[in-house]
């Protein structure tokens, strides 16, 4: 053993003087050797056709040009988006004619039965009027989205997207496979949080969980399409949908923004460290079987955040029906509750009663829009919210401004993630500290950035 | 100094291999890059003789399976894809590892032809550890199709080590890759491969420091171990001095004039 001992120590002290004498970039140059002989054997052996220009790497020079890489992609986001506003307004009308066309029938089923008021209101003003809302308003912008987004996904995008963005994420101290685990996020961000397992860097792993949640997950984006249409209303006068679908990029922007910007300050704070390297192989385009893709993002997609929303739905109507009607001393539960969390809310431009949805809206997103309409709706006069127009009623009866509308749209795509994306953080980090975190840094992101929108506006008179 | 957990792993993977099946002649290891038609190549070799098993300590996932060739019993391991085994991920861990410590007999590197470059940075990586590497340029018939032709007869002698053509999914060339594999091991003939030369400093610093390794006698290049020693972070420098050690206990203990330092 004592033989072993010296001869560790003095190889040691061989190796360290040197790696002193070689310098710190020895693996680069190492590397860069490697390859240069690859190459050079390359060109020795291989003899390829080089007139015919192959499609795939034409097309790679354009999707991933420094020049066009990035107008191409914020133009295929937008497009889809588009697509979606456009879309989804006439079948969402439709859908919510039809569903509270029954709620009328529903109600007359129970006057006939004899059946006491509060039953009547905590099922049908209750569960099945959140439910009547969350299926009118989601599933038309969610069946026309999902479709779009996995034919990209199918056709080979998305990793040119993250080839593109690469080098941003590297600038912020973060990995480019990053990019892969935000795409994931776009449908789920505990998805999103399970696929950042193919980030092998601990340090860069956990940055990814941190800021995952700033992609608007599908439980968020009719919120921020309802927001569009209702702030692009008030602001043209009339709903145009060019301009929502500009309102709802710049909102993922700013996402992706605060994403690069938090992880360039987790890096250089609670997890420094250096990004690592990592090869990124850009697979074949293929163009996807349309059956099998509107199959698949139809009920793997669709069906299941909708049925994950009713589910979730159904108690929480009914907890909030239960919330508005229970009265103690005077006032409403959800009046007390609001009242506490008005003056904060006010604060960052917003109000206690959407405050209190978002806290209610915790086990899921998809449900702090119907819980907002439900608790001003039951404080009075009851409306048949068959259009956006109509809501925007409502909801400016309430004291509402444009200025509300965009701070709920920030608020939403930045504020903590949802219970069943804490839950898969906790339990992939397996770590309270970095749940509680995950929970916390977003929050104070959303507070902040509302409280200084709101300033703003004021200093320059905006509202 | 004991040894580290993970250079411990390596020998109870080796063990277990042993154990689970009868003694076979030679341990062949299969490396490559993802979608080389790994797989297909260890699936066309083993045909159904073939189990996976665990990388203890790691969430690696290795399959092996058996052969016979020319009354030969083979063991085949099939290591994770990797593009390199320079990087920091699991999977480049496991097959560095397997690859040094692990000494397989031989290397099959299965390499895809339509992409020949990139393919060809892990096989110089892996011909620096090793002489006993064979290239299996597969996928010969996509090649084809996308107009690419490759001077089999070109490479070989410019990398010094053979190089079989394959088409693994029809198993065209697999018996002749047996066959390779069968001279290369039980030959008796040392391939000469093309060693990458790096620039002079550190040439310099190479042979000051192999020739120190030399002595210990181990079946990995030491040239390689030192390249390592210099250029690595120090959880790998750790694994190879300890793996030095245990050489060295070994060759004292097999042979009396052991080498003395």
């Amino acid at each position: 053993m004592s033989t072993n001992t010296v001869m560790n120590q003095t190889l040691f002290q061989r190796i360290r003087t040197l790696r002193e004498r070689l310098g710190p970039d020895l693996r680069d140059r190492v590397v860069a050797t490697l390859y240069r002989h690859a190459e050079e054997i390359t060109a020795q052996v291989v003899r390829e056709n080089t007139a015919r220009c192959d499609l795939d790497t034409c097309l790679d020079n354009i999707v991933t040009s420094r020049v066009w890489g990035f107008p191409l992609m914020l133009l295929l986001f937008s497009g889809v988006l588009w697509l979606t506003i456009a879309g989804a307004n006439y079948p969402s009308a439709l859908l919510s004619k039809l569903l509270f066309g029954f709620e009328a029938r529903l109600t007359a089923a129970f006057q006939t039965l004899n059946a006491p008021a509060w039953l009547h209101g905590m099922v049908v003003l209750g569960m099945y009027r959140t439910l009547a809302w969350v299926v009118s308003v989601m599933l038309p912008p969610m069946a026309i989205f999902f479709p779009l987004f996995t034919f990209f996904e199918d056709l080979g995008y998305l990793p040119r997207v993250a080839f593109n963005l690469d080098r941003f994420f590297k600038k912020a101290g973060a990995h480019g496979k990053q990019v892969l685990t935000m795409c994931m996020g776009f449908g789920c961000n505990a998805a999103g949080v399970i696929s950042t397992r193919i980030i092998e860097s601990p340090r860069e792993r956990l940055v990814a969980i941190l800021t995952n949640n700033f992609v608007p997950c599908n439980g968020r984006f009719p919120t921020l399409f309802t927001m569009a249409a209702i702030i692009t209303g008030t602001l043209l006068s009339s709903s145009h949908h060019l301009a929502a679908t500009l309102f709802v990029t710049g909102i993922v922007v700013t996402g992706i923004a605060v994403t690069l910007l938090v992880s360039w300050l987790l890096s250089k704070t609670l997890l420094k460290g250096v990004p690592s390297s990592f090869t990124l192989e850009l697979p074949p385009y293929r163009l996807p079987k349309i059956g099998t893709l509107l199959v698949r993002s139809v009920l793997d997609r669709t069906i299941f955040v909708l049925m994950r929303a009713v589910l979730v739905a159904l108690p929480a109507g009914l907890v909030t029906w239960c919330f508005a009607n229970l009265q103690v001393s005077g006032a409403s539960l959800l009046d007390h509750a609001a009242g506490w969390l008005q003056g904060f809310g006010r604060l960052i431009g917003l109000d206690g009663y959407i405050l209190l949805a978002f806290l209610l809206g915790l086990p899921a997103n998809e449900i702090v829009l119907p819980i907002l309409i439900m608790s001003y709706l039951s404080q009075g006069a009851m409306l048949e919210l068959e259009s956006v127009t109509a809501l925007k009623e409502l909801l400016f009866n309430n004291g509402w401004t444009w200025l509300t509308a965009l701070n709920i749209s920030l608020f939403s795509l930045l504020h903590f993630p949802c219970a069943t994306t804490l839950i898969t953080i906790a339990k992939e980090t397996r770590s309270a500290k970095w749940t509680l975190l995950a929970a916390a840094i977003p929050t104070g992101v959303a507070s902040a950035v509302c409280f200084l929108v709101t300033r703003l506006a004021h200093l320059f008179n905006l509202v | 100094m004991g040894m580290t957990r993970q250079a411990s792993g390596i020998y109870a993977f080796l063990d277990e291999l042993r154990t689970a099946a009868q003694d076979y002649h030679a341990l062949v290891a299969l490396a490559g890059n993802p979608n080389t038609g790994k797989s297909t190549v260890f699936n066309g070799l083993t045909g159904l003789n073939q189990h996976t098993g665990n990388w203890p300590g790691k969430t690696v996932v290795l399959a092996k399976g058996f052969y016979r060739h020319q009354g030969k019993r083979l063991a085949l391991v099939d290591l994770p894809g990797t593009y390199s085994l320079l990087a920091q991920s699991v999977e480049e861990q496991v097959a560095r590892d397997f690859i040094c410590f692990g000494e397989p007999d031989a290397v099959v590197v299965v390499t895809d032809a339509t992409c020949l470059e990139r393919n060809l940075n892990l096989a110089l990586q892996i011909m620096e550890i090793t002489s006993q590497v064979i290239i299996c340029l597969n996928l010969l018939d996509e090649a084809k199709r996308k107009q690419i032709e490759i001077d089999r007869e070109k490479l070989q002698s410019l990398l010094g080590i053979p190089v079989i053509p394959t088409v693994a999914r029809n198993h065209d060339g697999l018996d002749e890759l047996k066959t390779a594999i069968n001279r290369l091991v039980f030959g008796g003939e040392t391939p000469h491969p093309r060693r990458v030369r790096y620039d002079p400093d550190l040439e310099t610093a190479l042979t000051e420091l192999s020739a120190e390794l030399e002595p210990f006698q181990t079946r990995v290049n030491p040239r390689w171990l030192a390249l390592r020693l210099l250029d690595s972070d120090y959880p790998l420098v750790k694994k190879i001095i300890s793996y030095l050690n245990h050489h060295r206990r070994h060759t004292l203990k097999s042979t009396p004039q052991g080498v003395k330092l």
